[in-house]
């Protein structure tokens, strides 16, 4: 029986042994250094501030995997040696392969700061920098306050769980606001002003200098770029993550920032491949970018292989790009592409909507010349995904957006809502005579032909 | 400042509390002649030897309140029935429960501070705990922050999570439970304090059901108001919160006692919207009886009891799921997602537990509905006994094990420990049939947002139903689940907007091999075709 190992137990791995598991009888084994079970990363930060246990962030029983035949084991993978197919772990233990996935996912960033590496540093990626987190800052007597570096999705999580505890932080973002190198202007100042009301320390353009240690080797303040001297007792590095794959140095797969691979997935060396965080194509897929280190990417990413592995090679074709977050109590959503100011393309034109006193607002980007619908992102207004991914593929105008905006909205029942106004403002700004048609069910349960 | 006056708040509350819960050991009970005689006489009873026997070892003897009296009265009873079974003097034998006479013994004959102070002790108990439940909640319109999803530490504190706090209330429930069911001369003194109340509106001295109610409406009240605060954000939940608060005040409450003041032909109040099964002795034959001879609005309330079940409960459920009643409408429904939101979390979401579930819900149906065929057959024949077993012990037998111990001990003295639906979920046989036709036919779903969901596991935690809603929406699928009551919490807690409660056209309801969106299309076909 062909013997399927996978690095890795996150959301990749897992899902690609699950639809392997579907397709096929082959032998699966999931080898992880970090936990025993497949949890959902994305939920650590709720654990930490009480929403769930950790059990809550496992998304199957303990049972499923033996049921389903995956093979556990729970090690850290030292060395590949693909001539003879095997795999040797830190304990010296020994796993033959006939194919291989690596799922290693990803590891926080370190740009070579003074002082990264002391005690009380940490990242927030994995079940471990959860567990340090809860020794390092329990309370806010033991954490007098926290400083965070680096203003991305992690970055904001840490600094909501941190303030859950009452703790104070102090948040250092390179840029002039917020994420304003994804968002564009209007929503990254929403997010600036959300971020304050929420009584952090917002540090815009400042940047780390140094970590300075106490006597016994802890962090005990940071120095930025400002000439400020910022007293902590944790420091958070969250300036992204990039791949971890320091174990295939030597393994001879082709590796760049990530482990390079072809669009189906395949690395240089035969019947080894990479999936999910770790891995990078050789050249970006549309508008995406090469390392994809998103939830569902990895997702489809492991559906993709499952297929290849099975017998029947298939290539990764992500869909209309689309994503979500959540800032402290800002729900955002994106459907397709809405360039930041900086990033924006010369033939795109923004339609902002803000609400006059709620944290809520909308952007669509469009077409400057064939009033294309490109993306929009929502903030605060919930958004239905199957509308807009048809929308995309069949190439509708802003206006057809505009005039069915109601189809999309997905907010809970009896909730406020402004396609009126937003629809208003359009006709306005530019100068046409929209009406919004009412929700129709008919139309939202049409499917495009290429869905059928 | 604010944790201050939350600190006053629970001090406050836990004094009212303590004396409320220290009530029924307390006082004084001295039963003279007089009433003595009015007792007999309303109860019907015509042994003298009972009659005797019982005034010889009660009357005009003073009783504390931790004293029982029930040992004392089924042991006259207990005498003087032997003696008339030996005579075969039938007619003189005591039927009435020991308790209910023990009870009834009491509410006559307490004496002393308490009775005569109803209106302060009002004030020290319910007065108290209102007021410190308020100075407790109120201030986290402030405390919880900017509004939003507000869970931070319910799995850090010992109230929410299982601790000692919580233990102490699930003690306290089911102590309460058992008193109301089994014990109920304990709950007269209860009884005074609400005494004003009930005869302003029935006109009668106040039960121990009366407490049982006035409790109902406060609790909900108290427990809305900190829904109103913590959901204020989400429209849905406001909205919600108030329907099932209006209707256990208006027709689970003021209208049935509205109806014994009016003094109708049919004497004993009626409560709406309580649809059969759950209303599981609608057609028990005393009921039939009392329906059939008190003219047109016993007539009105028989074609409506069963207008209700069979055709306006399954034609809602089509229209809008199970939520309308249960979440919506229900009193068990309203007191679970009001006294009850803190401990949604603690349903299991096993797959063992929902094995257990579908026994058991359907059991009870299946139970109920048996029963209600024996006493329909039972009635309709003029029989006590049908295929050689009475009818009456059957519906002891549900009154006790499921009217009382499961609905009423587990399913709500459990709510800390096993979550606030345990009753919905594992006993109501309405629910079951309800979720029949939710599966099968009906318009209502949660809708998955295509490929959004992050697989964080918030839905599932917060389910009070149990329902792995993640396993679903991790798949892309829709959730069509016959336990769903439409809460909507999992789409309030969702941080990604992965779910929304949807009346919709039954095609593509249940979605199950349909594309997780996002992934190239052939695959996904390639994937679900398998």
């Amino acid at each position: 029986m062909e013997h399927i190992v996978i690095i890795g137990n996150g959301v990749s791995g897992v899902t690609a042994a699950r639809h392997i598991r579907k397709l096929s009888d082959k032998k699966i084994t999931i080898i992880s250094a970090e936990t025993d079970y497949f949890f959902s990363r994305t939920a650590l930060m709720y654990v930490y501030m009480g929403h769930m246990k950790f059990e809550h962030t496992q998304p199957y029983e303990n049972w499923f995997w033996k049921k389903n035949r995956i093979n556990l084991v729970k090690g850290f993978v030292e060395k590949i040696k693909h001539n003879t197919k095997t795999l040797i772990l830190s304990n010296s233990e020994e796993i033959q392969y006939d194919k291989l996935i690596i799922a290693t996912g990803s590891k926080p960033n370190k740009f070579g700061w003074p002082g990264q590496d002391l005690n009380h540093v940490q990242g927030l990626y994995s079940k471990q920098d959860l567990d340090a987190l809860e020794a390092n800052a329990p309370n806010n007597k033991v954490c007098k306050r926290a400083v965070i570096v680096g203003g991305g999705l992690i970055g904001i999580e840490m600094a909501e769980m941190l303030r859950s505890r009452n703790i104070p932080v102090t948040f250092l973002v390179r840029e002039s606001s917020f994420w304003n190198g994804v968002l564009p202007d209007g929503e990254s100042q929403l997010i600036n002003e959300h971020i304050i009301e929420h009584h952090i320390d917002l540090r815009l353009e400042t940047n780390l200098v140094e970590i300075i240690a106490d006597e016994n080797g802890k962090a005990r303040a940071v120095t930025t770029d400002k000439g400020d001297t910022i007293d902590c007792d944790v420091v958070g590095l969250t300036a992204g993550v990039s791949p971890n794959i320091n174990f295939l140095k030597e393994s001879g797969i082709e590796i760049g920032r990530g482990v390079k691979v072809n669009r189906l997935l395949e690395t240089n060396i035969k019947d080894i491949y990479a999936i999910g965080d770790c891995a990078e194509q050789h050249e970006a897929i549309g508008n995406r970018r090469p390392i994809e280190a998103v939830w569902y990417t990895g997702r489809m990413m492991g559906e993709t292989i499952a297929q290849t592995i099975c017998g029947n090679p298939t290539e990764y074709k992500p869909g209309h790009w689309f994503n979500s977050a959540k800032f402290l109590d800002l729900e955002y959503q994106t459907y397709g592409w809405v360039f930041s100011d900086k990033g924006k393309k010369e033939y795109e034109q923004h339609f902002h909507w803000r609400h006059s006193s709620e944290k809520i607002c909308v952007t669509i980007a469009f077409h400057k010349e064939t009033k294309k619908f490109l993306g929009i992102n929502t903030f605060g207004i919930r958004m239905r995904h199957e509308i807009f991914d048809r929308w995309l593929t069949e190439n509708r105008t802003i206006e057809y957006v505009m005039e069915h905006l109601k189809d999309a909205n997905f907010d809970p029942e009896f909730y406020t809502q402004y396609e009126k106004e937003i629809v208003s403002k359009f006709n306005q700004e530019f100068n046409t005579n929209i009406v919004p048609k009412k929700k129709n069910w008919k139309r939202i349960f049409t499917k495009t032909k290429a869905n059928a | 400042m604010m944790k201050a006056i939350q600190n006053i708040g629970i001090t406050i509350f836990l004094v009212g509390f303590g004396i409320f819960a220290a009530l029924p050991f307390l006082g004084n009970f001295k039963l003279d002649q007089k009433n003595y005689d009015e007792l007999i006489t309303s109860q019907g009873i015509k042994s003298e030897l009972f009659i005797q026997d019982l005034k010889n070892k009660i009357v005009d003897k003073d009783f504390s309140g931790i004293t029982s009296l029930a040992p004392i009265v089924e042991t006259a009873i207990d005498n003087a029935n032997i003696v008339h079974s030996k005579n075969k003097e039938w007619g003189k034998k005591v039927y009435a429960g020991s308790d209910d006479l023990a009870t009834a013994i009491r509410k006559k004959s307490g004496y002393g501070f308490i009775p005569e102070n109803k209106g302060l002790m009002w004030l020290l108990t319910f007065g108290l705990s209102i007021l410190g439940a308020l100075m407790f909640i109120v201030p986290q319109v402030i405390t919880l922050g900017k509004k939003g999803i507000k869970n931070d530490h319910i799995y850090h504190q010992s109230s929410t999570n299982k601790g000692w706090i919580a233990w102490l209330v699930f003690i306290f429930l089911v102590s309460f439970y058992l008193v109301l069911y089994f014990k109920s001369e304990y709950a007269v003194n209860w009884t005074y304090l609400v005494d004003p109340i009930s005869e302003s509106l029935s006109g009668n001295p106040a039960g121990h059901w009366f407490v049982y109610g006035f409790m109902y409406c406060v609790v909900m009240v108290i427990m809305a108001i900190r829904m109103y605060i913590k959901y204020r954000h989400n429209m849905y939940q406001m909205v919600r919160t108030t329907s099932v608060l209006f209707f256990q005040i208006v027709f689970a409450f003021l209208i049935p006692e509205i109806m014994v003041r009016l003094q109708l032909s049919y004497s004993k109040g009626y409560d709406f919207k309580n649809a059969f099964p759950l209303d599981y002795d609608f057609f028990f034959n005393w009921n039939l009886k009392e329906l059939i001879s008190s003219g047109g609005l016993g007539l009105f309330i028989l074609v409506w009891g069963i207008l209700l079940t069979v055709v306006i409960v399954p034609v809602m459920v089509y229209f809008f799921g199970k939520r309308w009643y249960c979440s919506w409408v229900c009193g068990c429904g309203g007191l679970a997602e009001t006294l009850g939101d803190p401990y949604r979390q603690h349903s299991s979401k096993s797959l063992f537990s929902w094995k257990v579930e579908r026994w058991l819900i359907h059991g009870v149906l299946l139970f109920a509905l048996v029963m209600t065929g024996f006493t329909l057959y039972g009635f309709f024949a003029e029989t006590g006994t049908v295929l050689g077993i009475k009818v009456q012990s059957i519906m002891n037998t549900y009154s006790f094990l499921i009217g009382a111990i499961f609905a009423g001990v587990i399913g709500t003295g459990f709510y800390p420990i096993f979550g606030n639906r345990v009753w919905c979920r594992f006993g109501c046989p309405l629910a079951a049939y309800l979720g029949f036709v939710q599966r099968f036919k009906s318009r209502f779903r949660i809708t998955t947002n295509g490929g959004q969901c992050i697989s964080c596991g918030n839905c599932s935690t917060y389910c009070e139903q149990g329902i792995d809603v993640r396993a679903y929406a991790q798949k892309g699928e829709n959730i069509v689940r016959s336990s769903c009551v439409g809460c909507g919490v999992c789409s309030a807690v969702c941080p990604r907007g992965v779910l929304k409660l949807e009346n919709g056209p039954l095609e593509g309801r249940i979605n199950p091999t349909d594309v997780l969106l996002g992934n190239d299309v052939d695959l996904m076909e390639l994937v679900n075709k398998k």
